[in-house]
């Protein structure tokens, strides 16, 4: 049985609807583009750093709910984390949301990305849920050129 | 063409022989819900509930008449074609030949014009760029086509274009979805060598109207190359009446299998035309000094065709030339109109292609809701429609989007399952909104 209310959590209809930390950045350090052309949805990330803290972030664009959500979460959680440390929260988030549904949740680890559980029943919405992500991480190496949820990891 | 073949012999199975009488009711009308009995998938659920399959545009569902014949095929005949001295050969050959005939009947196809099999609708369009395109075009000729094409009918003729120096201009699209006829007017000249236009857009629904477009062309001097994929399985189509020079279906848009597509063209034309894969099937005779080509439609059907393929989409035809494509067609309107009326009542949902002449696509957004999550709100209530940019990406730039969700019917649809659709549309609203 298909419940997309599994999928579609009350904090992912919130920040869907309420997005955090969205528009862009005029001082923004680094700026980078993110884009899934399988369904056209498309992110900037604007990044302030310090050395390599991230000490603000935020973000504009159109995507789905998943995507936008999971923007949106995201910038509420990196501020003041290390590069290695985002790289590190975006690693559980990936292998939480390849992993078997119905295997059980490293809630600890995870914090608030365990309300994107209900991906795993739809892995081709997997990509909107890591859209933001790898744009972010992009911007965190200062990566030339757009990042697209096509090429590679 | 149609070469006349010995009757196969009685103890020969015909490919054919399994497909129904035409299905109609009591008082002579279309009856869907025989039509349905003949599509085993749709009698499945899904998560719990009656699916509901409205992306036809994406693919059809295939009737047990086309099951059986491909399924008889293997089972009973199985071999290759044009080669063979043995019966099970010869019988192939017969079969392959036969569902070309039934094609030329379904597109009503005039004199002097050939079908030829290839593996879809992208790669028929593939063949005309490159044979015909790549030796026609020269420095500032023109290749117009239309805002509206599937990505399938813009890419080939931009590589085509990027070869040869020629240059590829788009008809523009009015705001309801219509192709803009005085601009289309004012862009033909001498220069223009290639009219390429979609029949039916895929994305908005919109009819071209192909004779004239074909007309006009013609008075320049332009060759017409029609992608059809959108409008065989839908109505009517008369390839003599039309007038192209070229058009182009998809066997598994068309109730048939996937892996074949087809390609009528005037024979004159693919004569001269170089062929475009070489191998076997398609020469008379081969030496390292020089090899002879055979006659269209082999010539341009290298290697051994999809056989089992063609007997299907033979089957696909003769299934839906029993129905009757007026009948069809007439259902499908008569659907579009419905689904049409009932959608305008969701609050925030705003169609896109309200061009007067439509087949049954309607394309949508809300603005409560992204197409993705449209669409994954649909599938958990059982209803398969496709969200996206529909392979269409130029349409969505003109209209301003990134994607819309797309309801596509089919000849199986009915009245009563537009319930689950508009129930599901609600749901969004009362999720999103």
């Amino acid at each position: 049985m298909s419940d997309t209310r599994a999928l579609y959590e009350e904090v992912i209809l919130d920040h869907n609807k309420n997005p955090k930390n969205f528009g862009s950045m005029p001082d923004a350090d680094v700026v980078q583009e993110g884009y899934n052309p399988l369904c056209g949805d498309s992110f900037k990330i604007y990044l302030k750093l310090d050395g390599d803290t991230v000490q603000s972030v935020s973000f504009e664009g159109h995507g789905c709910a998943i995507s936008k959500a999971s923007a949106s979460l995201m910038t509420t959680l990196v501020k003041g984390r290390k590069r290695s440390e985002v790289e590190e929260l975006f690693h559980v988030f990936q292998e939480m949301l390849k992993s078997d549904p119905e295997s059980p949740l490293d809630t600890e680890k995870l914090g608030k990305l365990k309300v994107f559980s209900g991906v795993r029943e739809y892995p081709v919405r997997i990509k909107c849920a890591t859209l933001a992500w790898h744009a972010l991480v992009a911007a965190l190496h200062q990566q030339e050129g757009p990042v697209s949820t096509e090429s590679g990891s | 063409m149609n070469r006349p073949l010995a009757d196969a012999p009685a103890d020969s199975p015909s490919v054919t022989s399994a497909v129904p009488p035409a299905v109609l009711s009591a008082n002579g009308n279309f009856d869907v819900n025989a039509v349905r009995r003949d599509f085993p998938v749709l009698s499945r659920s899904v998560y719990g509930k009656p699916l509901v399959y409205l992306d036809n545009a994406a693919t059809t569902h295939k009737p047990l008449a086309v099951l059986e014949a491909m399924d008889r095929f293997y089972r009973t005949s199985n071999a290759n074609v044009h080669r063979g001295v043995h019966r099970l050969s010869m019988d192939a050959t017969n079969f392959y030949d036969e569902a070309r005939r039934v094609l030329h009947k379904f597109f009503g196809t005039a004199i002097g014009c050939e079908i030829i099999f290839t593996r879809g609708a992208t790669e028929s369009l593939n063949l005309v760029a490159q044979s015909y395109g790549g030796s026609v075009l020269r420095e500032g000729d023109e290749v117009l086509l239309t805002w509206m094409e599937h990505h399938s009918n813009i890419v080939p003729w931009q590589m085509v274009c990027a070869r040869t120096g020629a240059k590829l201009r788009p008809i523009p699209i009015l705001d309801d979805g219509s192709l803009d006829m005085d601009a289309y007017r004012s862009m033909l000249s001498e220069r223009v060598k290639v009219v390429a236009v979609t029949h039916v857009s895929n994305a908005l629904g919109t009819v071209n109207p192909i004779a004239e477009i074909s007309r006009l062309a013609h008075d320049v001097g332009a060759v017409v190359v029609v992608d059809g994929a959108q409008a065989a399985p839908h109505m009517p189509v008369n390839l003599r009446e039309l007038g192209v020079d070229f058009y182009v279906a998809a066997g598994h848009k068309m109730y048939g299998p996937t892996g074949i597509g087809i390609l009528y063209g005037r024979a004159d034309l693919l004569e001269r035309m170089p062929p475009w894969q070489g191998g076997g099937d398609m020469i008379l005779s081969v030496s390292f000094e020089k090899t002879v080509y055979a006659q269209p439609p082999q010539k341009f059907e290298a290697g051994t065709p999809p056989i089992a393929e063609a007997i299907g989409l033979a089957a696909a035809a003769t299934y839906l030339m029993n129905l009757g494509m007026s009948e069809i067609h007439r259902h499908e309107q008569h659907l579009l109109r419905t689904l049409t009326e009932r959608m305008a009542e969701v609050p925030g949902l705003r169609i896109l292609g309200t061009a007067p002449q439509k087949a049954g696509v309607v394309s949508f957004v809300m603005d409560c809701a992204h197409p993705h999550d449209i669409g994954q709100i649909l599938d958990g209530e059982g209803v398969a429609v496709r969200a996206g940019h529909h392979c269409a990406q130029p349409v969505m730039q003109r209209f301003g989007i990134p994607a819309t969700t797309r309801v596509s019917l089919g000849l199986y649809n009915t009245d009563a399952e537009f319930d689950a659709l508009i129930g599901a549309l609600h749901k969004v609203r009362r999720m999103f909104a």
